[in-house]
């Protein structure tokens, strides 16, 4: 099945490590169309292994578009260029014969480098460890249907919490933002009334520690929205923007954490 | 008063202060514009003058006035320092290597806020010095008479064309700026938001366009002597 397979010329950035000074390595790679681009990937890695060199190191976990740890930037595109896919589901059908593909790690200093394409997400750990939860009493089960929410509000914060924590907002972003990141499940919670009561707390310390971690502002450019694989909503960033400056403004607490 | 504090530097806080400085500045261009379209009103400037006399010395419009400096500063500052803070969030530098971006429905200008806001405030201070200086503090070629200055400072090609690129760099800061600032004030309904985008549009090339008809009557009617 010849016309399945096609020859590609890698350049991909290899770094010892973290504060290591980086350069694109030239690689090629004969592939089958029906592959993802982490599979291209281990094809080349097997590659590098026989030739008795470092493989590459890149993230990945699920393979299936669920986790996000997939981070590559792919010719300049966090998860390449297919709208609402993540670089495990990415295809290489939709890559040409003879094609040089760019890949790059995540740039944010929020995101140093680890190694090679590997980059540090733990910011966004930090970030909803300091609010993006709803805390939950023990005792009984709560009747699953006891509070009754709006269809409409139901679709909008699960729509929000489809978000996979990927990161690729961060990347796409010109000022290196987490602002859909963080405001996906900001809004989520808020729109819920089980995260309701915390709401105010929620959002000021979520967004303080988004400040802290050394994210950039948001300029309302809307690259993150049409990377993200999830179809995060730049609405959210509207919710989070009001329950900001609501809380801000409401909230009884005279200093944010 | 910590709480304003953490609010007014939060990365949040500090974009609403551009909004809010950036809408006052709008708020201003409109009747800048209305008003300026007094040049119009006679032939020998007699009803602008009169216009320029009020505006300068009514009490009210001198406190509106400071307001108005103040905002400008305030928006152009803080707007080169958000452009520090997100260079230093992207790392410096070139970023990737790879040259595609994704088609958003934000055009360039979004991306070029800072570097448009800074051509507007070389622009404005060229304008400011013109006229605004000259006519407070002297140096108009006949004291008073704002409508003359304007004529001649018109009849020069090259003032022409620079207050053409100024507004132009303003239209396009605008067309993004605009419906931005709603967004960042939290603003965003399914209702109203094709409204407020419209709004910017027709805002944004009706008031540039609305100042630009003055410096191109100035120099065809310069021209034709
Ligand atoms: C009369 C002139 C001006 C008007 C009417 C104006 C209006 C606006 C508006 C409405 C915004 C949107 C705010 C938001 O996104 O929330 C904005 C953003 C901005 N302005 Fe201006 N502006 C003017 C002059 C300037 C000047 C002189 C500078 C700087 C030297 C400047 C720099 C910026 C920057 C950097 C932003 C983007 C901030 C961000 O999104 O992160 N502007 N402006
Ligand atoms: S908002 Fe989208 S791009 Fe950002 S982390 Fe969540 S899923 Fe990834
Ligand atoms: S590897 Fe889990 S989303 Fe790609």
């Amino acid at each position: 099945m010849a016309h399945d397979e096609i020859s590609l010329t890698l350049k991909v950035w290899r770094q010892k490590g973290p504060n290591k000074s980086g350069n694109f390595e030239t690689h090629s790679v004969k592939i089958n169309t029906h592959m993802s681009f982490l599979e291209m990937l281990d094809v080349l890695n097997e590659q590098l292994i026989m030739q008795k060199k470092e493989p590459v190191a890149f993230e990945h976990d699920c393979r299936e578009g669920i986790c996000g740890s997939c981070s590559l930037v792919i010719n300049g595109r966090p998860h390449g260029p297919m709208q609402g896919t993540t670089t495990c589901q990415l295809h290489m059908r939709h890559f040409q014969d003879g094609e040089t593909i760019y890949i790059e790690p995540y740039r944010a200093k929020a995101f140093p480098v680890i190694k090679d394409l590997v980059v540090d997400r733990s910011a966004f750990d930090r970030i909803i460890q300091s609010g993006g939860y709803v805390s939950v009493n023990t005792g009984g089960v709560p009747d699953g249907n006891a509070i009754a929410i709006e269809m409409i509000t139901a679709k909008r914060a699960f729509e929000a919490a489809t978000c996979i924590g990927c990161g690729a907002c961060v990347a796409a972003c010109p000022n290196a933002s987490a602002m859909l990141f963080t405001s996906a499940k900001v809004s989520q919670l808020s729109l819920l009334p089980q995260g309701r009561q915390e709401a105010n707390q929620r959002v000021l310390n979520m967004v303080t520690q988004m400040d802290n971690e050394g994210f950039g502002l948001c300029s309302n450019v809307g690259a993150c929205e049409a990377e993200c694989p999830k179809g995060i909503s730049l609405d959210n960033i509207a919710i989070m923007n009001r329950e900001y400056i609501g809380a801000s403004f409401i909230s009884r607490r005279l200093a944010n954490k | 008063m910590k709480w304003l504090v953490n609010f007014l530097t939060s990365s949040l806080g500090r974009k609403v202060i551009m909004s809010l400085t950036g809408l006052f500045l709008c708020t201003f261009l409109v009747v800048h514009m209305i008003g300026n379209l007094k040049l119009f009103a006679d032939s020998d400037g007699h009803k602008f003058n009169e216009y320029a006399e009020f505006m300068a010395t009514n009490p009210l419009i001198k406190t509106v006035s400071y307001g108005l400096y103040f905002f400008i500063i305030l928006h152009a500052v803080q707007g080169l320092l958000i452009y520090a803070s997100n260079r230093a969030a992207v790392g410096g530098g070139r970023r990737y290597a790879g040259k595609q971006v994704a088609p958003t429905e934000a055009r360039a200008a979004a991306r070029n806020m800072a570097m448009l806001g800074t051509l507007i405030l070389a622009f404005l201070l060229l304008h400011m010095w013109q006229f605004w200086f000259k006519a407070k503090f002297g140096g108009l070629a006949v004291e008073g008479d704002l409508f003359n200055e304007v004529k001649i400072a018109f009849a020069e090609p090259w003032v022409v064309i620079v207050y053409l690129l100024g507004l132009v760099a303003l239209a396009m800061h605008l067309l993004h700026g605009f419906q931005s600032a709603f967004q960042t004030l939290g603003l965003n309904h399914p209702k109203y938001t094709p409204l407020i985008k419209g709004l910017g549009w027709a805002y944004s090339i009706l008031v540039p366009l609305g100042f630009a008809t003055m410096p191109i009557y100035f120099y065809v009617m310069a021209f034709n002597g």
